[in-house]
């Protein structure tokens, strides 16, 4: 079986914002690490994978060379080969122009299963995932917190508001958007660390997929106008002070508010 | 391409309480602008929740009978393109829920719209939508707008806009489709949600924990100081993930939606599924180190600080 997880080098804003003109951050003011759904779903598809000889996950990237951390982290953790695809226009993509890149991607690979995070920590729109089952027509399952190989299928659990869970069947090739807390991702070994600059790994541009600057801008989804710090109404009233006062302060407080 | 349509939500317990918000949010465009307002139900049983839907503003609500029981992703996919193909609505607006996380993103990929989620604000602005959404865990909001696109399809946040109300006069109509070889998964079993030893959402008093408890060992001593309280402990996702607190205990979409008087939120910075389940708490305290966890944007009162030291000077207040 060939699974394919894309995966995404997610920006982490700490502290104060810096701005870089008025639609961006400055990426100084970024950390950046593997997208925390992904770790999940790299495991689910390495799970799926030592259940059946000859298969390979395949991990895959749209992002710049600095995206090259979070392909070794994915190689190291045990993904078998790593593609990054990357083209000066892809700078600011949304979700579905990069469900359009992956799509081309897939096309080419055609893998059995394609097993996707929810949605990335930074832009949290839960779309590219499913956006990309759209673009290859595949059957799919959002939100999935669990997998069974079942036969030439798949049986999961999709997770539903409040805490339920639906189970259901789906055939393959198929694509499922992964939950956090599905299983418990491995850590890579110093040893596999070392080994990951080994492992296959290519680099592509646009026009090895067929596309060029102009689709991957009529596939998008929106353009941003504008960044900012949201407006933020009236906030929490701080409580200052030394821990002991700060917990005098919140003692006062919850007496209060449960008295009431 | 004019007018906004609602894409009305149909759980197991009828029309989800999302949907006025989806009309309320859909009127003010109309006012501004955006021409007529439609409302679609796509469910087996579509046209007996009509009533539900026709709140003031909507001129017309259509009923498309759909073949399962159960909400199907590829069905409403299918249903929703002949929706937009038919109507050629300007906006279709639907929930940011499990659901429509199935289906949504792949019609606006597939048909070429325009597309947002997780929309906290929306204007029509000069013929066009703009919407509203945060970024970087909330930390930042974005405008965005949809240059050359005929339809937008926008995903909102529930509990970001106000709900619509009063009575509509919307005329009813029916719009048929062949939807039977549409559905690509097969239910096997629906699970209800675990009910475990305790009932969060019955509590004055949360302690709540999130992510600054980084150390499973640490969880006793919360537990402790929870009972001292007299606070029932709760948790956010990611310690339920890790298997340190029961799923039972877990506030927040994929948990439960709690209301008690008091909320303390101990290390839990305030995403946004989180926020969803405890924003109607009556007063809430957040302690935080980051002076910048967007919780501190919906508490009442909010310290940074270091969770464990508040938490062990607690101990002493409530000893």
């Amino acid at each position: 079986m060939k699974i394919l997880v894309p995966v995404k080098h997610a920006a982490r804003l700490d502290g104060e914002p810096a701005f870089d003109g008025p639609a961006a951050v400055d990426s100084d003011a970024l950390e950046w690490q593997l997208n925390e759904w992904d770790a999940f779903s790299l495991e689910a598809a390495q799970l799926l994978a030592e259940d059946e000889e000859g298969s390979e996950v395949l991990v895959a990237t749209v992002g710049d060379e600095e995206a090259e951390e979070s392909l070794m982290a994915c190689l190291a953790k045990g993904a078998d080969r790593a593609v990054r695809v990357w083209d000066p226009a892809l700078a600011g993509a949304d979700a579905l122009a990069i469900a359009s890149v992956l799509a081309a991607l897939a096309r080419r690979e055609s893998p059995d299963l394609i097993l996707a995070g929810v949605q990335s920590s930074d832009a949290a729109n839960a779309a590219t995932g499913v956006a990309l089952a759209g673009l290859l027509d595949l059957p799919r399952v959002a939100v999935v917190r669990e997998i069974q190989r079942d036969g030439d299928g798949l049986t999961v659990a999709r997770e539903l508001e409040g805490g339920a869970a639906e189970v259901v069947k789906v055939s393959m090739p198929a694509l499922l958007t992964i939950q956090t807390g599905i299983n418990e991702p491995r850590y890579a070994t110093l040893r596999a660390i070392k080994m990951a600059r080994s492992k296959p790994s290519e680099e592509l541009g646009l026009a090895d997929l067929g596309l060029d600057a102009a689709a991957v801008a009529a596939a998008a989804g929106s353009r941003t106008l504008a960044l900012a710090a949201p407006e933020r109404g009236e906030g929490a009233a701080m409580l200052a002070g030394s821990p002991a006062e700060i917990a005098a302060r919140i003692a006062e407080i919850v007496r209060e508010g449960v008295r009431a | 391409m004019s007018g906004v349509l609602v894409l009305g939500e149909i759980d197991r317990d009828g029309v989800r309480p999302g949907t006025a918000e989806l009309i309320g949010a859909g009127r003010a465009l109309c006012e501004q602008g955006a021409g007529p307002l439609a409302v679609a139900l796509l469910a087996a049983d579509a046209g007996s929740h009509t009533a539900t839907v026709n709140l003031a503003g909507v001129e017309e609500i259509v009923v498309v009978p759909t073949p399962t029981e159960r909400f199907e992703p590829h069905v409403a996919e299918v249903a929703l393109e002949a929706l937009v193909e038919a109507r050629k609505p300007a906006v279709v607006l639907a929930g940011h829920t499990v659901d429509s996380l199935g289906f949504a993103p792949a019609v606006a990929a597939r048909g070429g719209h325009g597309f947002a989620s997780d929309a906290i604000g929306l204007q029509w602005r000069d013929g066009g939508l703009v919407a509203r959404r945060g970024a970087y865990g909330d930390k930042l909001a974005v405008e965005l707008d949809f240059p050359e696109k005929e339809t937008v399809l926008v995903l909102l946040r529930e509990g970001a806009f106000a709900p619509g109300e009063g009575g509509g006069g919307a005329t009813i109509s029916q719009l048929d489709l062949d939807l039977a070889a549409a559905p690509r998964s097969e239910q096997v079993e629906l699970r209800e949600a675990p009910s475990g030893d305790v009932d969060i959402t019955e509590a004055d008093l949360l302690l709540s924990i999130g992510r600054g408890i980084d150390d499973e060992e640490r969880i006793p001593e919360l537990q402790e100081l929870a009972a001292r309280m007299g606070a029932t402990l709760s948790a956010s996702r990611p310690l339920v993930d890790a298997g340190w607190v029961s799923a039972a205990r877990q506030v927040g979409q994929s948990g439960k939606t709690v209301t008690p008087k008091v909320y303390l939120a101990l290390g839990i910075s305030g995403a946004v599924q989180h926020v969803a389940g405890m924003s109607k708490a009556k007063t809430i305290i957040a302690v935080n180190s980051d002076p910048e966890a967007p919780i501190f944007a919906i508490a009442q009162y909010g310290a940074v600080a270091d969770l464990f030291e508040v938490a062990a000077e607690l101990q002493q207040q409530f000893g």
